[in-house]
């Protein structure tokens, strides 16, 4: 390890490490703008210059430069100084003043750099170059003019998103940031450029011109939209949240995040269920809340009742509906809205085992039945980072469009009992192999002979370096998934059980993609928060609040429970969901155990410890065997759960952002631009 | 250089390129030069592609030859890599042409040493053929470019059309080159003057004047 001396300060620092890294590990903070931790070197900005000793006499770009031992470093000097206050002259020359008008105005890293390291005044008295903007779809706003080539949007969209479709045009002066003839982006993490984005080149459109970030509450939250659980940050106004950005998690979501979980929160504020409804005469009709509850305890439902957990619920909400169900008698619960019906005597054996970090060094992957880019867009950035470092990967199930090489074997699960020579030889010779399995697979079987192929290939296994490697993995969709699974959503039957059990009540917990055409003969009580199909089926409309109303517990696919904060209050009269079940226990004069947050969550510890630590649950070995698939004729996968990636819950659907990208990008509209 | 642009992506340039594909020979360079490179890093022709692609545009237009899009997706597809990857390339380097240009590429050298020595007559003797700045002329026969630097400091004032170099150059001789072109001639290229070879001194070495004859050690000297 080079032992290198930053400023006065000597300090060992790791093999590899740059320059740029050993004075950030001595503590000193060294500005930049092309450079990021998580994306390859260009060294084109030239604002992180050092002074190197030994080496040439002027300042060197730390960035690109490797640590050596017995380097002496200084950052301090008043060559790094005039370097500095050169390199920012130069990047102002071109850059417009108009910091007022500029939607990065207060978290800018070149307005906070020219403050920190310029010299506070321009000498540069001629024109200014002026670029036209670029159209880069519906989410990404262009000022091409604010652009100072640092080409973080185009690493980004090559290194990690593997599509590439950002490119810098043209040379010298006239270089120019452009996606290929102006299209639209079009992919599932696009919107990240904007966080990369050092200036005001590239900013957020739904968000334009709504707010200066000093305005804003910050709360750290979960997001719902898939089941990998990003953290994210919610920035909200008053009432409103105005947008959400990705937190820093290495072993989530490193720091990138999916255009739907960023910009569905325009949702939030449409198509609210904000005061009680209740079905008269074959329509719903606003009510109040003490004509609600009567209504409830009207059905006098007994023990004849069942709860459905929707995508996006909270443990918290699945618990205090699951103590109603159970003080009522019944032990009717599911999530699995759709009607799959796997096995979940064991939560091992339906988990993400391997963890998206894991998933990142596995060296064979076989992924059944899953849509990953469409499933989970941050896992998809895994995979390609597994594949860059030599991963092959293996695809059962209709073809899609990946961003890393992958061979597509077939869309019959039945494969699995039968994986063609290369796929089995690869498996056995990986050190690491890894399985993910998911809807599509789930609901045709697949499990069953996946968990074969566990022991056939030892995925379960302790590597060289002593730490165990468990490379079996069910992808899951649904935020509320893990979560419920551990509450004990699930019947045997799945959804099947709860229509042949023909419960009199049904609480549907913001469960809007089920056939609700099978519960004709039951009362349907919708508790959510957006009037979407849950709340068209339904007798009687609660309004709840939603994930960003609420402080509460979420486990993603991996089994890692986090916690979110609440950042706004619910709209109307609605209110937060588990307050509302603890009222509907009333109504129907029932106890369930709990009057305040703290005691439904002191009892949701109590009956399940793992929601109460932080961090991956631990839910045991794989169970050993697994056996045969389904028969021949019902093992095809005919297509993925997700068909529009935009609109897959009912926050999307209500959101305009999201409807425009999926009209726009997937059903290839065209949207006049609006003239400015 | 400053209004280097792209053709726009039209329905006519679709219909016109859109078919676009090597033809046998081509295609034999194509793959020799693929051939260069190691298997799996094919890419790294793309250069050269550009360069077959805008020949062959060249001979079938009848012109110095461009790259209109199509024909930049058809080299990316023929070389497995992403269109934006090739169109940076293409933007890039200024010896590809983005849009059409005519039978001859006149690009006429205006850097300090060429200035010193004369090319606003050359630039006025070209003005003088009917061509303008950046344009193709109505006969279709000329582009005219200012360019930077071309590297014939020593021979200078010169310009470049489509291949050769035409240096040590008068307004005259501009002229005659520029009509003998037109009149499907091949004029003497390099250096117009009698009597030098390429860019030797003029009237003899003035350094290093031992070394004329025999090699001499001038160490002794210095």
């Amino acid at each position: 390890m080079p032992t290198v001396t930053v400023d006065g300060v000597e300090i060992e620092v790791p093999q590899g490490a740059t320059v740029l890294q050993a004075c950030e590990l001595a503590g000193k903070e060294i500005p930049r703008f092309c450079y990021h931790e998580r994306l390859s070197i260009a060294g084109n900005c030239r604002m992180c210059l050092v002074e190197v000793s030994p080496g040439p006499p002027k300042p060197q770009a730390s960035c690109a430069l490797p640590a050596a031992d017995k380097q002496v470093i200084r950052t301090d000097s008043e060559m790094v100084k005039k370097a500095r206050e050169g390199v920012m002259e130069f990047l102002l020359i071109n850059h417009p003043l108009d910091c007022p008008i500029c939607d990065q105005g207060g978290e800018c890293d070149l307005q906070d750099q020219a403050m920190a390291y310029g010299r506070g005044a321009t000498r540069y008295h001629e024109a200014k170059r002026a670029v036209t903007e670029k159209t880069m779809g519906p989410l990404i706003k262009t000022v091409m003019t604010r652009c100072i080539h640092c080409t973080r949007c185009v690493r980004f969209s090559e290194e990690i998103a593997g599509v590439d479709e950002i490119g810098a045009l043209y040379r010298g002066e006239n270089m120019q940031i452009t996606t290929y003839l102006e299209r639209a982006a079009k992919h599932e993490m696009s919107a990240n450029v904007i966080d990369l984005c050092p200036v005001g080149a590239l900013t957020s459109r739904p968000y334009a011109f709504e707010a200066r970030p000093w305005e804003l509450k910050k709360t750290l939250g979960i997001d719902v939209s898939d089941a990998c659980g990003a953290n994210i940050r919610i920035d909200a106004r008053g009432r409103e949240v105005l947008r959400v950005l990705p937190r820093v998690n290495d072993d989530v979501n490193e720091e990138w995040l999916s255009d739907k979980a960023r910009y569905q929160v325009d949702g939030l504020t449409r198509r609210r269920l904000d005061r009680p409804f209740i079905r008269r005469d074959g329509r719903l009709v606003p009510a109040s809340w003490e004509e609600a509850f009567a209504a409830i305890a009207a059905i006098a439902p007994g023990a004849s009742v069942a709860a459905v957990a929707g995508d996006l619920v909270d443990c918290e909400t699945m618990f205090a509906a699951k103590a109603l169900v159970h003080a009522l008698g019944s032990r009717l619960l599911e999530g699995r809205q759709t009607g799959l019906a796997y096995d979940c005597a064991n939560l091992a054996a339906v988990n993400f085992n391997s963890g998206f970090a894991g998933i990142e060094t596995a060296d064979a992957i076989l992924i059944v039945g899953s849509h990953i880019r469409r499933e989970a867009p941050l896992l998809n950035v895994r995979i390609r980072k597994a594949v860059k470092r030599g991963a092959k990967v293996f695809v059962i199930g209709p073809e899609w469009e990946t961003t890393y090489p992958a061979q597509f074997l077939g869309a019959d699960v039945g494969l699995l009992g039968d994986l063609p020579l290369p796929v089995g030889d690869a498996l056995r010779a990986a050190k690491r192999p890894a399985l993910i399995l998911g809807g599509a697979a789930l609901g045709k079987g697949a499990l069953a002979p996946a968990l074969a192929l566990c022991a056939q290939f030892n995925l379960v296994r302790s590597l060289e370096d002593g730490t165990a490697w468990n490379g079996f993995n069910v992808l899951h969709m649904a935020a509320s998934r893990m979560g419920g699974l551990m509450l004990g959503y699930a019947q045997p039957g799945g959804i099947g059980d709860i229509v042949a059990a023909k419960p009199r009540l049904l609480l549907a917990l913001g469960a809007d993609e089920v056939d609700f055409t099978k519960f004709a003969g039951s009362t349907v009580v919708y508790l959510g928060h957006h009037g979407d199909k849950g709340a068209h089926a339904a007798d009687i409309v609660l309004p709840g609040a939603a994930y960003t109303e609420k402080t509460g517990t979420f486990v993603n696919t991996e089994g890692r429970v986090q916690f979110a904060e609440r950042a706004v209050y619910p709209p109307g009269d609605a209110r937060e969901d588990w307050t509302v079940l603890r009222a509907i226990a009333d109504a129907l004069k029932v106890g369930v155990g709990f009057d305040s947050y703290d005691d439904l969550r002191a009892a949701m510890i109590a009956a399940v410890p793992a929601l109460g630590r932080e961090g991956l649950a631990d839910y045991g070995a794989l169970p050993s065997g697994g056996g045969a698939g389904p028969h021949n004729g019902e093992r095809v996968i005919a297509g993925y759960p997700i068909d529009d990636f935009y609109l897959t819950n009912p926050i999307a659907r209500a959101s305009p952002t999201m409807q425009r990208c999926s009209a726009e990008l997937l059903h290839g509209q065209d949207f006049a631009e609006a003239a400015e | 250089m400053a209004d280097r642009h792209l053709e726009p992506d039209t329905q006519e340039l679709r219909a016109r390129w859109g078919g676009f594909a090597f033809t046998p020979e081509w295609e034999a360079k194509a793959r020799a030069e693929i051939a260069k490179y190691p298997d799996g890093r094919q890419r790294s022709a793309v250069m050269a592609l550009l360069d077959i692609a805008q020949r062959q545009v060249g001979e079938e237009t009848a012109t110095q030859g461009w790259l209109p899009i199509p024909v930049m997706e058809y080299v990316a597809r023929y070389l497995d890599m992403p269109v934006i990857r090739v169109v940076e390339v293409a933007s890039f380097y200024t010896m590809y042409n983005l849009v059409p240009v005519g039978r001859f590429h006149v690009q006429v050298c205006r850097t300090t040493p060429c200035w010193l020595r004369g090319s606003d007559d050359i630039l006025k003797a070209c003005k003088a053929k009917g061509m303008k700045k950046g344009e193709v002329s109505a006969d279709g026969l000329w582009t005219l470019t200012e360019v930077e630097c071309m590297g014939n400091c020593a021979s200078a004032p010169m310009f470049q059309i489509n291949d050769d170099n035409y240096e040590d150059l008068t307004a005259e001789s501009a002229a005659r080159i520029l009509d003998e072109l037109a009149a499907g001639g091949t004029p003497k290229t390099g250096t117009q003057l009698s009597g030098r070879h390429t860019v030797e001194t003029l009237g003899g070495p003035t350094n290093l004047t031992a070394m004329v004859d025999a090699n001499h050690d001038y160490r002794g000297e210095w």
